[in-house]
């Protein structure tokens, strides 16, 4: 499987999937980290993919996306942007929008 | 050296003549910037759009030279 076609299941077969740097409990970035910081926050249940394992991927998803940097957010198949797009929409309370419209909160 | 804030500054201009441009060092280490953009360009556009065009602008160095740019884009009020 190419990475792209990888990549392609990952995003589709997951409602909220980010691409970072490390993993939520240890990002490797401050970008990451603040990603990671707001999808916490929103609690929101999402995969996360560590592009430092996969050279592969790490590359891909930046053709994938057009996209220059990681973190990359993924919802509903749709590429919502990188850490700083997440923090203007969550300050914009289109985020949290996002998370109730779609149901994507964590069961309590 | 990385790359300096007019330098930055620069390459978003010749992109978006009408832009204001707003560069912050964040660290004072000339590695880590904030930039903020307001264009008419803009206008219309999706965030991703915007943050793409800026990229763009830059012609590939964000990502790589040009390592962490915290970047906020808007249209003029």
């Amino acid at each position: 499987m190419s990475a792209h076609e990888r990549i392609d299941e990952l995003v589709k077969n997951n409602d909220v999937v980010l691409f970072m740097k490390g993993s939520p409990l240890f990002p490797q970035c401050g970008f990451s980290s603040r990603a990671v910081a707001i999808l916490d926050h929103l609690n929101v249940e999402y995969a996360s993919v560590d592009v430092l394992q996969d050279m592969e991927i790490r590359q891909g998803i930046k053709d994938y996306s057009d996209w220059p940097t990681i973190p990359q957010l993924y919802v509903k198949g749709e590429f919502l942007g990188g850490s700083d797009i997440m923090m203007e929409m969550y300050e914009a309370g289109e985020l949290q929008e996002l998370v109730e419209q779609h149901g994507l909160a964590k069961a309590s | 050296m990385p790359m300096a804030a007019e330098d930055i500054e620069g390459m978003i201009k010749a992109a978006f003549p009408d832009a204001v441009v707003e560069i912050t060092d964040l660290r004072g280490d000339g590695d880590h910037y904030a930039a903020r953009v307001v264009s008419e360009a803009f206008r219309g556009m999706p965030r991703v759009k915007q943050h793409q065009a800026v990229y763009n602008a830059l012609g590939g160095r964000m990502g790589g030279v040009l390592h962490a740019l915290q970047l906020t884009t808007a249209v003029p009020e």
